[in-house]
């Protein structure tokens, strides 16, 4: 008993270090005082609930293990049904058309800041989808995937202001530059393994940001560049007069002119961007390749001993997945009108990286998933926004608790033998 | 077949191999037998270019692939069963044996898994499971097969009976003589040095990085100085 007081009082004084600061003390700013405001309600509850759960940590854990889920609640037919039909390939097919659907027709009906919210989410989605084709199946630890973003938002930026090139022009030129600088990248880097590829990458990444932010005649320095077009639809234009004797897409249904189409065209395009990545990195991992990836991140010497060449399969990882962060900083940079370097910081390959870990390394349903939940839900709490990082700590200390493996982990082929599969685990 | 004439490979400034010349001729079983820290795996190794010879060279099929890539080496009809079996553990049996023959179309492909699940039945019945759930045997046949997906013309095996139970050994002996019935010409690296001879044409004695005997299975089995060392007696 003893033990578990002092381990109780232990973790409570370590709370009242970290949530002082935080929680304890505010900056009040009043005209041209500023003054510190003390409010220690927050930290004595926090304080008192983690001492207390801390302390009551066996009664309660014991308490949540008798607690559990009948057997027959697992078993029973209803849920062997639905887990038969997830199974099967029809059914499957028939929900993700459901998903998809519900996709197109949701923005419709809800208000335009959310689906902007949602059209950043999709921009999130594709960013995880990509890197997990290299963190997720090839097994290589990149950490400054928002690079080749950069590289991607910027070529779009640039070709659009000075060539006047379209969007749907520069797209696939976003995508082959952000590949090829994920190739050039590659070739002497990913001779080195695990945590040096990781601090090479990470220091590819500031440099890519360093230099935008110096080279002034190219990216615009700390300004970026502003004015960048939005995408048409078929040479339709959604603002509310066309330049040059374009036509407009109001103009051309005969609608009234309304802000939300370019808004829901956006997230519309966002949305087809994403099951394209989808759809593509869903084929590729069925052809040889995939597997090889894959194969790769689980015994390098036996690939090599089977005549295949590491270098170029990492290699072929690393270009793929540049080249869809170089489609969604196109599209990013076209969503925002202007890009500027604090876009592309460490942060954002971080959140990255996180999404694809949160997610379950390799699948591809949790990244989607983790992706929406890290861009959305810190705007659904818009008001918590000073705590953002704080929670951000907690879910990652809570997933490391319950769920190591990620949301939704990466599911192989189902096993005929589970119990044995886990003891060999 | 398999020509390597004075090979001498180095681990930093350690001499594995001192000068190893060795022949394998087509068609034949022929099993490199040795004491732990001999330089068996070595001199596999070496074959395969990883690490490469520093000295002498090695002829595949009259070809000189001492300085070549090893995964230029592994496509070349020549396939290696490494120690320890190394298969995908997170791959499916079939996942795994298609890696095997990725460089292979689509039509070889499954003419070539039919072939390899005929000659393990197990393989077969467990294909959709995962390499990583496979008893020691079973994986070890998985690397076998696995070998054999890129159709080979000489497969090397490092210590296929690496902590196998007797019978299972029994096994995977039996159906390496049947790939050899099938055209494939088999270098057998082995501590079970009874087993090894028992089965092949030609046997060589690794020593301390230099080769003391290379007669025929039978001979070396007879010899006295390999019963002492090697067969207890």
């Amino acid at each position: 008993m003893p033990r578990t007081l002092i381990d109780a009082l232990l973790a409570a004084v370590l709370t009242a270090v970290l949530l002082i600061p935080i929680f304890g003390l505010r900056i009040q700013v009043d005209g041209v005082n500023v003054a510190l405001d003390r409010t220690p309600t927050p930290v004595v509850i926090a304080v008192v609930a983690v001492f207390l759960l801390r302390l009551f940590k066996r009664p309660l854990q014991r308490l949540w293990a008798s607690w559990k889920v009948p057997g027959s609640w697992r078993a029973n037919s209803a849920t062997a049904a639905l887990r038969q039909t997830a199974q099967h390939p029809r059914a499957r097919q028939a929900l993700w058309l459901l998903l998809l659907a519900v996709a197109v027709i949701w923005p419709f009906t809800v208000s335009r800041g959310a689906v902007d919210v949602m059209t950043l989410a999709l921009i999130y989605v594709m960013l995880g989808l990509g890197l997990n084709i290299v963190v997720g199946f090839a097994g290589l630890l990149v950490l400054g995937y928002a690079a080749f973003y950069a590289v991607g938002a910027y070529a779009y930026a640039y070709l659009a202001q000075q060539f006047g090139l379209s969007f749907w022009l520069c797209l696939p030129i976003a995508g082959g530059l952000a590949a090829l600088t994920g190739f050039l990248l590659g070739l002497p880097v990913l001779r080195l393994r695990g945590d040096y590829l990781a601090i090479v990458t990470l220091g590819f990444g500031e440099i890519t940001r360093l230099l935008l932010n110096n080279l002034n005649f190219l990216t615009g320095g700390p300004d970026g560049i502003g004015g960048i077009p939005r995408p048409s639809l078929f040479g339709l234009e959604f603002g509310r007069r066309a330049k040059d004797g374009g036509a407009t897409f109001h103009e051309f249904f005969g609608l009234d002119y309304s802000g939300d189409h370019a808004v829901i065209f956006m997230y519309l395009l966002g949305l087809a961007l994403v099951l394209a990545t989808l759809f593509v990195i869903d084929r590729l991992l069925r052809m040889p390749l995939g597997r090889a990836w894959e194969a790769l991140r689980e015994d390098e010497i036996a690939c090599r001993s089977l005549g295949l060449n590491p270098t170029v399969i990492k290699l072929s990882a690393l270009t793929l997945s540049a080249a869809f962060a170089g489609f969604a900083g196109a599209f990013f940079a076209a969503r925002q009108g202007h890009i500027n370097p604090e876009s592309f910081t460490f942060i954002e390959s971080a959140m990255v990286l996180a999404i694809v870990v949160l997610g379950g390394m390799g699948s591809q349903l949790g990244v989607v998933l983790a992706a929406i939940a890290i861009t959305v839900l810190p705007e659904l709490a818009r008001e918590f926004n000073e705590y953002r990082m704080l929670a951000f700590g907690l879910v990652m200390v809570l997933m490391m608790m319950w769920r190591p493996q990620g949301l939704i982990p990466a599911s192989r082929p189902p096993l005929t033998l589970p119990e044995r599969a886990e003891a060999a685990r | 077949m398999l020509k390597l004439e004075n090979v001498h490979t180095f681990y930093g400034q350690i001499e594995a191999l001192k000068g190893v010349s060795l022949e394998v001729h087509p068609g034949e079983i022929v099993t490199l037998i040795g004491a732990n820290g001999a330089g068996k795996s070595t001199l596999l190794m070496t074959i395969c270019g990883s690490p490469q010879a520093s000295e002498g060279s090695v002829a595949f099929e009259g070809q000189d692939i001492t300085r070549k890539p090893t995964h230029v080496i592994m496509q070349c009809g020549l396939a290696v069963v490494p120690e320890g079996r190394r298969i995908f553990p997170g791959l499916t049996v079939q996942e795994n044996l298609q890696m095997g023959g990725f460089f292979a179309d689509k039509a070889r492909l499954e003419t070539d898994l039919e072939r390899v699940f005929g000659l393990f039945p197990r393989l077969k019945e467990r294909r959709h499971q995962r390499g990583g759930t496979l008893s020691g045997g079973e994986q070890q046949m998985l690397a076998i097969g696995r070998g054999l997906m890129g159709r080979p013309n000489l497969l090397l095996l490092d210590e296929p009976s690496l902590g196998l139970a007797p019978i299972i050994i029994a096994q995977i002996f039996q159906i390496l003589k049947e790939i050899r019935e099938e055209g494939v010409t088999i270098f057998l690296v082995e501590q079970n040095a009874h087993r090894a001879l028992q089965l092949a044409d030609r046997g060589y004695v690794l020593e301390n990085g230099r080769i003391v005997l290379a007669d025929s299975g039978p001979n070396l089995l007879a010899n006295d100085e390999v019963r002492k060392a090697y067969l207890g007696g």
